[in-house]
């Protein structure tokens, strides 16, 4: 691999065998008072431009504490990061110094935060948080800045934009603010975006338009796109490739039509069985047992034993590797051989 | 789950509407916020009704208007005939204890300060008819094991307790009445979705073992379906289409209900590209200002001159089966959930 010890980063353009971003082997963890919490331990993914990888998982699972390693804007301490490289354009992230790494944060590779009220700051105007990426970054002037700020709200469709560069962010609507949120973070035009559940909050139609624009945009740049979510509909919608994350691991990652014909972690099949379908109206819905671990006392071997129906002795004792069971497929299981059978479980 | 007999719970011509002052010396009403603005129903014993709808559509105000937690601008609501929204008193307390709430969040719902066996008793202190004071930490603790959680633990307080089983603890304590209707206001959202399903099996479980009515409140459109039996979708105050949950899922007939149903995505890719779907423009109206005529017809496809001058009123309209309130009602495949 490459060492780069300069600021100077690959500009774009061919990748030859290194994807856009890849995150290889990471693990983050948080020194808390009750003990050493491992948030993530050992995430692998990748991404090419123009893709549309998935992160699926619950609460708690290490999607966004994954993403804020990526992006570089975890507090260390409490948290530390062990082991693991995040690969961009084949330069790791984690060993730039902090004048690269701040070149490449929100200018080549942005996010779009989990709750867009709180990631706005209600005392200025969105025209001004808008603009002052450019004036950061690009040392543009107050009058420039505002003009790109009207033409990104232009582009993220936000209606009468020319006169609502001057509101607050509590003048806008959930949607609207989400708007927002992803005007300043295509602002700089990067190629990789993280989308930490940028619909979770919002109604179902509101979640459609966001998910549009999302499309288009990556449609118009071919930005890589990343999208940390739980909801198996969305992902279904618009991902190339998921990657399914439990207890701070990947279980899975496949192909988007592949995972949802068959997968191949237990886990997994649990979350699609558990999805009500209209053929099982008045039945009991499938429910996957038990609770998600407690990061600070995992449970030995495979993290998910305790809930699954595929467990065999040697779960209890041997955590399974990440298994490579086909070209762009891998699965966290010892049996899921089984698991893509569909037998028992 | 099949509904019988007499409504237990008969709602006509609902309304809610939140004063908008100004000034803060001199009050002044400058407007209202038209939170529910005229909504009927019925619901039978053993029966759930979902109700649907964008947030802000009026949803928690119903609900807590059904259980009296708000007092209603104008309209009625009775249990098994007893007017709820008028009662006071000892009249109140009588027709109360029927219908009780489980709530969507079960992280501040619960008072972190009380143990579990006091939060789930704590009817009974206004009740004490129901459980004398020497037999309240058996029944509690019968409750505990009704909703799947280990009876010892009576004595932990909620912060010992997952947000599954936190969710249990208030669905126990919505159950120490004995009520007949339970109204749920969104009880799995704040869930994990692993969580959700252990949930849903509960409270159907539920019904079946009592005889419960739910009202059942949720933005997830496939629990809904999967949970009713007819199914309510409001917006801006009003509801706009009402039905059997195939009418309403398989054949909704009114614009709006369409758009919402169309926008859920759908958990297979197979043939996602060609799935067809109504992206609506904009945000709901300000409740305080809705348009004139029908709600509606500021994101509507459909609206015609009509529209604006003439409220559609919810009612079974040529070609369809079940209510609707939309002058051009046409039933229309859209498929999926
Ligand atoms: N106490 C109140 N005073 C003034 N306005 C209120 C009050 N309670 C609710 N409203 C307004 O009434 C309307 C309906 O609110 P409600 O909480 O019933 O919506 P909802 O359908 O439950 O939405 P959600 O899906 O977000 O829970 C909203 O515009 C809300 O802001
Ligand atoms: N600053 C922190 N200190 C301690 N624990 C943390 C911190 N940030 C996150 N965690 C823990 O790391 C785990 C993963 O969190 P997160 O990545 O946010 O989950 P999610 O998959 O829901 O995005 C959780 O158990 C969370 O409580
Ligand atoms: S390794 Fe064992 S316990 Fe873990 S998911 Fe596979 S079968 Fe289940
Ligand atoms: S009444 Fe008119 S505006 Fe309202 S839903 Fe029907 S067609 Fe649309
Ligand atoms: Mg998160
Ligand atoms: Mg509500």
């Amino acid at each position: 691999m490459k060492k780069t010890s300069t600021s100077v980063l690959p500009a774009g353009g061919a990748l030859g065998d290194e994807p856009l971003l890849a995150v290889d082997d990471l693990h983050v963890e948080f020194v808390t008072r009750q003990g050493v919490v491992k948030a993530v331990n050992g995430v692998s993914y990748s991404l090419n431009p123009g893709e549309t990888l998935a992160v699926l998982g619950e609460s708690g699972s290490g999607k966004s504490v994954t993403a804020q390693a990526i992006m570089g804007i975890l507090d260390m301490p409490p948290a530390r990061i062990p082991r693991g490289e995040v690969r961009f354009r084949g330069t790791d992230l984690l060993r730039l110094p902090e004048d690269a790494r701040s070149q490449v944060r929100g200018q080549r590779v942005a996010m779009i935060f989990q709750d867009a009220l709180s990631a706005l700051n209600p005392v200025f105007t969105v025209g001004s948080q808008i603009g002052e990426m450019f004036r950061v970054h690009r040392g543009a002037s107050r009058r420039d800045a505002e003009k790109k700020a009207v033409e990104l709200m232009d582009r993220v469709r936000i209606p009468g934009a020319r006169q609502r560069v001057h509101d607050y962010p509590h003048q806008f609507s959930g949607g609207m603010r989400q708007r927002i949120m992803i005007a300043m973070s295509i602002a700089l035009d990067p190629e990789v975006l993280i989308a930490d559940e940028p619909t979770t909050a919002l109604d179902v139609t509101v979640q459609a338009q966001i998910m549009e624009l999302l499309a288009e945009l990556q449609r118009e740049s071919n930005m890589g796109l990343i999208l940390i979510t739980h909801d198996l509909g969305v992902v279904a919608d618009v991902a190339d490739k998921i990657a399914v994350m439990y207890g701070g691991r990947i279980v899975e990652n496949a192909l988007v039509h592949d995972i949802y014909r068959a997968p191949a972690h237990p886990y997994t099949k649990g979350l699609l069985d558990s999805i009500p379908r209209v053929d099982q109206k008045g039945q009991e819905l499938y429910a996957i047992k038990g609770m998600p671990p407690n990061l600070l006392a995992m449970p030995s071997g495979c993290a998910f034993h305790p809930r699954c129906p595929y467990r065999q002795d040697n779960c209890v004792t041997e955590a399974p590797p990440l298994y490579e069971i086909g070209p762009t497929r891998s699965s966290a299981c010892h049996y899921w051989r089984e698991v893509l059978d569909g037998s028992h479980g | 789950m099949a509904a019988t007999g007499e409504p237990i719970l008969e709602v006509r011509d609902l309304v809610k509407h939140f004063p908008l002052n100004q000034g803060i010396i001199m009050r002044k009403q400058i407007g209202a916020i038209k939170a529910v603005d005229g909504v009927s129903f019925d619901l039978r014993r053993g029966e759930t009704l979902g109700i649907v709808g964008e947030s802000g559509c009026g949803k928690s105000t119903l609900a807590k208007l059904l259980m009296a937690l708000e007092r209603p601008t104008s309209g009625s609501v009775k249990i098994n005939g007893r007017e709820i929204a008028q009662a006071r008193g000892g009249e109140l307390k009588r027709v109360r204890r029927n219908i009780q709430m489980v709530m969507q969040d079960p992280y501040t719902s619960l008072n972190p300060r009380m143990t579990v066996g006091d939060i789930i008793g704590e009817p009974y202190e206004i009740h004490q008819e129901v459980a004398p004071k020497g037999d309240r930490r058996r029944k509690v603790q019968e409750l505990l094991e009704v909703v799947g959680l280990n009876p010892d633990h009576i004595n932990r307080y909620p912060h010992q307790f997952s947000g599954g089983q936190r969710q249990r603890i208030g669905i126990a304590r919505g159950l120490a009445l004995q009520p007949e209707i339970i109204v749920c206001d969104e009880p799995v959202s704040a869930l994990d979705v692993s969580i959700q399903a252990q949930v849903i099996n509960l409270l159907e479980r539920l019904q079946n073992e009592f005889d419960l009515a739910y009202i059942f409140i949720a933005h997830d459109l496939s629990v809904v379906r999967h949970i009713s039996d007819r199914v309510g979708v409001m917006y801006l105050g009003k509801m706009v289409e009402l039905g059997k949950d195939t009418e309403i899922y398989d054949r909704p007939a009114h614009p709006y209900t369409q758009a919402l149903l169309s926008a859920v995505p759908v958990p297979d890719p197979d043939g996602r590209e060609r799935r067809e779907r109504i992206i609506l423009q904009g945000d709901p109206p300000s409740p305080a200002n809705p348009p004139s005529g029908c709600r509606f017809r500021t994101r509507c496809w459909k609206a015609q001159e009509i529209c604006a001058e003439q409220e559609p009123l919810l009612q079974i309209r040529p070609g369809t089966a079940h209510a609707s309130a939309c002058h051009f009602a046409e039933t229309h495949d859209v498929v999926h959930v």
